[in-house]
């Protein structure tokens, strides 16, 4: 049986954010081909960018991502804002954390029960999981919508929000709307402490793999909208060098590039930032982190899952602290005057470090734009992982089992292919 | 006991994903949704039946690659009513911008290392070009109250109101300082279709087109003020050119900017 040749065939892998595909096959007992395929269209947005006016960028790169617009907002407006000499200020500061922190929200909550729940659950979707859990999905829609409301605060809305400009905001948030939200914050933060309760009590398996995390770091607190660049095995670089040390390559099976470190995969995201930067959570979140019994750092994927929860527990804390003293901007935004330069931006995605660089000219235009998403970091990793996970756990179990088990690992990292460039089938052949 | 719920269908082709997440983001109402209505398919929510038979599809998406335009004919061969959500699937999206580029071919190269591997139609084309549409949500994204009530309406057998009146109207209504007139702010607000609640004009910027052309929009006119404002050709072309670039009557007011700037 162990020297089984099989073809599986998944059409399609469902619950990740995009469309892709995996192309696996197990020949005599041993995996073959494995290949995460992204075959989603080439949007080209680098393209795009090029000729248009430095105060359209963050309304162009948001519609890379419906689920993280406004990271790319953020890593755009840091770029950009460095070529024009403008610093932010503490109140800009704030701000653009708390904006960050919705998402974050947001992002891992519907990350956590919509798409990956019924994999440890055994349901196929969470309006079935729902029908048994009820609870346990309306607490992650509650908080779910208390991101966006964060993000609309700031943004106008949660999709594509308008708010965010080069040099701030347009508009700052009236004190009474914000001392509402506050109010309702602090009446989910209980919630958000038994969502971390409840996912290290899933039942996740125990798989320890060799991987290097890589994330910001050394920002002063857990890292959203600056840092440096910093690995599990020792990397510190600005975030200028970031296109030295790390390669992006084209696979024929992908539409979206491929990045390796010194020619190894390597993680990004929850788990990778939390095994780097979890002596930096704020004291509340930090005890129910211990109190979870996993040892961060942590090479075993399937705690991303908790990883998730844990900083959907920092954002919201983080995002609570920030409202506590708000008081509305006289001026909101800065403007600055037109600059010819290169600059750069790194901000943390929900799903991990997400890269940018501008050129522009001396009338405010884009020269050229170079985005590397998390996803596309990420992408080496999950094959890497697939294939250690898969044996794992048995390439002699049954199809179904081998099935499930992949697209549970995949799901561990959260895709977002939308980024990357989309699409995610799977297709298992074993022969 | 057999479900007799209607059948709902939700596609995506390419896009960002942000329009699906009105279904997403409704909270409570995503939960009651599943006692008025069976879903079928919605793969991101964990539903893979492309094919089944539905009573109503909702589209999210462009045309862009050979195998999108197999894959919506076979969409729409499955569905009684297919309704298109969002400046993807109603008018081609933002990746529109690409039609009409002589470069594309170098600009892929330019991205990709091995273009050859990259397999892409010449333009990205709303759902509308190539199937019969039964009713077209836009907007950048889609709010999920205007998927929600048109979705409701359906299930009621009621024809959905899909009002194309301009933003212009709405900011009117709600009282926001007019960013046209009084910032001198080129607001694309007299010609775009409302639904996002005139928004931008609410932040004090000027609203750039995202719900696409309103019925009847004067682009002409409004260009023509932007002249007088001292926006360049350019800077005025990428107004019309954005968002729903490859839509009338923004595609022939932005690229006839286009060309001047070209002479």
């Amino acid at each position: 049986m162990s020297e089984r040749s099989l073809n599986i065939n998944i059409p399609v892998l469902t619950r990740v954010e995009g469309e892709g595909a995996l192309d696996l096959s197990i020949e005599n007992g041993k995996i073959g081909e494995l290949r995460l395929r992204i075959f989603e269209p080439p949007r080209l947005f680098e393209k795009f960018l090029e000729g248009r006016s430095h105060m359209e960028v963050p309304d162009m790169v948001a519609r890379i991502c419906g689920i993280c617009p406004v990271a790319y907002q953020m890593s755009a407006v840091q770029a950009l804002e460095s070529i024009l000499g403008l610093e932010p200020g503490p109140w800009l500061t704030d701000m653009r954390r708390l904006f960050y922190c919705g998402e974050w929200i947001e992002s891992h909550s519907l990350h956590i029960h919509l798409l990956a729940a019924p994999d440890f659950l055994g349901f196929s979707n969470a309006i079935d999981l729902a029908g048994k859990h009820p609870d346990i999905v309306r607490r992650g829609l509650r908080l779910q919508e208390a991101g966006n409301a964060i993000v609309r605060l700031l943004g106008g809305r949660s999709v594509h929000p308008v708010g965010a400009r080069v040099g701030g905001f347009w508009r700052s948030p009236t004190k009474a709307d914000a001392t509402r939200l506050l109010e309702e914050l602090k009446t989910l933060l209980p919630q958000a402490e038994a969502l971390v309760r409840w996912t290290a009590s899933l039942p996740l398996p125990d798989e320890k793999q060799d991987f290097e995390s890589v994330a910001l770091g050394k920002a002063g607190e857990y890292p959203m909208n600056h840092g440096r660049i910093i690995s599990s095995k020792g990397l510190d670089i600005d975030i200028a060098g970031f296109e030295k040390e790390f390669s992006e390559s084209q696979v024929p099976h992908s539409t979206a590039l491929h990045c390796h470190h010194n020619g190894q995969d390597y993680l990004v995201g929850p788990l990778a930032r939390m095994n780097l930067n979890h002596d930096t959570l704020p004291d509340s979140t930090h005890k129910l982190a211990e109190e979870t019994g996993i040892c961060f750092p942590s090479a075993n994927l399937f705690h991303s899952i908790v990883a998730r929860a844990l900083e959907l527990h920092l954002a919201l804390t983080e995002a609570i602290r920030l409202l506590q003293n708000y008081k509305p901007a006289d001026t909101p935004y800065q403007q600055a005057t037109h600059r010819a330069g290169i600059g750069f931006g790194a901000t943390e995605a929900p799903r991990g470090i997400l890269w940018h660089r501008y050129e522009l000219d001396e009338t405010g235009s884009i020269v050229s734009a170079r985005i590397v998403p998390p996803t596309s970091q990420n992408q080496a990793r999950i094959e890497a992982d697939l294939r250690t996970a898969l044996n794992n756990f048995g390439l002699d179990k049954p199809e179904a089992d081998l099935r499930q088990h992949a697209e549970t690992i995949i799901r561990n990292y959260d895709p977002c292919i939308s980024c990357a460039t989309h699409f995610l089938k799977l297709k298992i052949k074993q022969t | 006991m057999k479900n007799t719920l209607p059948r709902l269908a939700v596609h995506k082709f390419s896009s960002c994903d942000g329009c699906q997440l009105a279904f997403l983001n409704a909270g409570e109402a995503l939960l009651t949704l599943s006692r008025r209505a069976e879903i079928i398919h919605f793969s991101e929510a964990g539903w893979e039946n492309p094919l089944a038979k539905v009573d109503i599809a909702f589209v999210e998406g462009s045309i862009s690659t050979p195998k999108d335009l197999e894959r919506i004919k076979a969409v729409r061969e499955s569905a009684n009513t297919l309704v298109t959500i969002g400046a993807c699937a109603t008018a081609g999206g933002l990746q529109a911008l690409r039609n009409g580029v002589k470069q594309f071919a170098d600009w892929v190269g330019d991205v990709y290392a091995s273009p050859e591997y990259i397999q892409s139609l010449p333009e990205s084309r709303p759902i509308s070009a190539h199937v019969k549409v039964d009713l077209e949500l836009w907007g950048c994204p889609v709010t999920g109250k205007q998927v929600l009530d048109a979705l409701g309406d359906l299930l009621n057998g009621i024809t959905p109101v899909n009002s194309s009146e301009p933003v212009c109207s709405e900011c009117k209504r709600s009282g926001h300082v007019c960013v046209l007139v009084s910032k001198k702010e080129p607001c694309m607000g007299p010609v775009t279709r409302t639904g996002c609640g005139a928004l931008c004009p609410a932040f004090g910027r000027a609203c750039y087109g995202c719900f696409g052309p309103a019925e009847q929009a004067n682009t002409a006119s409004l260009a023509k003020q932007f002249e007088h404002m001292g926006l360049s050709a350019k800077d005025i072309s990428r107004r019309f050119l954005f968002i729903t670039s490859a839509t009338q009557p923004f595609s022939d007011t932005g690229h006839g900017y286009l060309e001047q700037e070209d002479v």
